[in-house]
């Protein structure tokens, strides 16, 4: 599905990743841990041709993804902050989006009703709350039918009973067949939804496999105290 | 490009601003025509208005729409869509907007007056096209530097510096520049600075084309003498394109390579 080759990236000074080497498989939830400012969002971006790489080449499908753009077809992003025009209203954003798409069908309307959003389609966008920016942040995201889904920090702001609908909407599309990578700090979430664990440190890649091999190498009982023990021996 | 174009529109038509700045026009305009009653003397202080304070707008609208949209700029950029397209749609739907403000501002007020029946058509449609020219400029202009410019703080300063500087400051090195070197021909000098600042040009576009010599001053003077009104129009109209596309193509070549 994406297979990473090398990748590096500077920004000024600040070396974010050292050379990358990444080989993700259709299907299945892959996440993308790291302390802070280990490159996480970086190398999202990257795959979204948002960040350009110093070098290295990422390539989506077997073709390459540099200066192109239409790859983005197949692709559906949740990017981290959510903050839309805000003189436009909800009905008029997921209209937008659906238009850049033009010939793609969508299922905004089932979404709509999920995140129970009915009444909010005709406010203002600056006049929304956060997590109802959020809402519609992921309605924009799971409407396309894509077979690629990128996630940055997808539970933000969600109150319980959207997070329990966004972990089934998670599942359901992974049943689908497709190829979800998911960033978070909540690491309960990924546990319970993640296939595989891709930990970056430092702009490498300090460890990618399942949960259970995580666990073995650090020698701890739970995840959580997996994830710490790397943090501690590494910040040591 | 044209759906992104749609949609920056769309949302600026909205805008309290663009009614503020819209009303402005209308208003200026009636007082005008109100207190002087005369369309050609009112068309030369719209002049001195336009040129100033229309360069101003564009730089502000622009370095303002754009740190304001950042966010939802990065939304399409992870959309099925060329850059180039997001940032050259987004600027068209700035400039058009103001440029529009601006010519349905004053045109109304003027064509209850009755300009179409008046000789004074031909100089008020050249003031409205620089009046637009000189938005398409300036907010080309604010869109790279704040393309340029992460920090919205450096943005603003850069931006309104550069209004400061070709509104201001340029006109004042420059008839220093005319005291200090007075031994010298001149002409040419004078001729290429006037074009390096789309303002200047502007007014002395304008001004040749009212054939008011009392108001050319130096530059105006020696437009006139080198190339005689038609040319020095069709000459100073290439620079204003020019003006226009080269801010444009930097635009999309900052655009390609720059990391959100």
């Amino acid at each position: 599905m994406i297979s990473i080759e090398n990748l590096h990236k500077k920004f000024g000074k600040n070396q974010v990743l050292e050379g990358i080497d990444l080989e993700i498989e259709p299907g299945g939830i892959f996440a993308v841990l790291g302390p802070n400012g280990s490159g996480k969002t970086t190398l999202i971006k990257s795959i979204l041709g948002m960040v350009i790489p110093n070098s290295g080449s990422i390539k989506l499908n077997g073709k390459s993804v540099k200066n192109d753009w239409k790859y983005r077809n197949n692709i559906d992003y949740l990017p981290q902050i959510a903050n839309f025009p805000g003189n436009l209203t909800v009905r008029e954003l997921i209209r937008m989006i659906k238009d850049l798409r033009s010939y793609k069908k969508a299922e905004d309307e089932r979404l709509i009703e999920l995140f129970k959003l009915e009444a909010f389609l005709d406010k203002k966008l600056s006049n929304l709350s956060g997590g109802t920016k959020q809402k519609v942040n992921l309605v924009l995201t799971f409407m396309f039918d894509s077979p690629l889904i990128i996630l940055d920090e997808p539970t933000t702001g969600l109150d319980p009973i959207s997070h329990l609908r966004l972990k089934e909407l998670i599942t359901q599309e992974k049943q689908k067949g497709k190829t979800i990578l998911i960033t978070s700090h909540i690491m309960s979430f990924v546990e319970e939804v993640a296939d595989e664990i891709v930990f970056l440190l430092e702009g490498k890649i300090y460890f990618k496999g399942g949960i259970p091999a995580l666990k073995a190498k650090t020698e701890q009982p739970d995840f959580e105290h997996a994830i710490a023990s790397i943090l501690t021996t590494s910040y040591a | 490009m044209l759906k992104i174009l749609k949609y920056s529109f769309y949302d600026l038509m909205r805008s309290r601003w663009s009614y503020v700045y819209f009303l402005f026009y209308l208003l200026l305009g009636l007082v005008l025509l109100f207190l002087n009653n005369d369309l050609s003397k009112a068309v030369i202080t719209l002049m001195n208005v336009i040129i100033i304070l229309v360069p101003l707008i564009g730089t502000i609208f622009g370095v303002m729409y754009y740190y304001n949209s950042k966010e939802f700029t990065e939304l399409l950029l992870a959309q099925p869509v060329k850059r180039s397209s997001i940032f050259l749609g987004q600027y068209f739907g700035v400039a058009l907007s103001l440029a529009m403000s601006l010519v349905i501002g004053l045109g109304l007020p003027f064509i209850f007056y009755g300009i179409f029946n008046s000789n004074a058509i031909g100089n008020f449609a050249l003031l409205l096209i620089t009046g637009a020219f000189l938005t398409l400029i300036f907010t080309a202009l604010a869109f790279v530097i704040a393309l340029t410019n992460d920090n919205k703080i450096k943005g603003f300063g850069y931006a309104i510096l550069l209004w400061l500087f070709l509104a201001v400051i340029y006109d004042g090195l420059f008839l220093m520049s005319l005291v200090f070197f007075e031994d010298y021909p001149l002409d040419k000098f004078s001729l290429v600075a006037t074009m390096l600042n789309p303002i200047d040009l502007s007014r002395v576009l304008i001004l040749l084309k009212m054939d008011i010599s009392a108001l050319l001053g130096y530059t105006g003077a020696v437009f006139q003498k080198f190339f005689g009104t038609n040319q020095g129009i069709i000459l100073s109209s290439v620079m204003l394109i020019l003006w226009v596309s080269i801010p444009l193509i930097s635009i999309r070549r900052i655009a390609n390579s720059k990391d959100f």
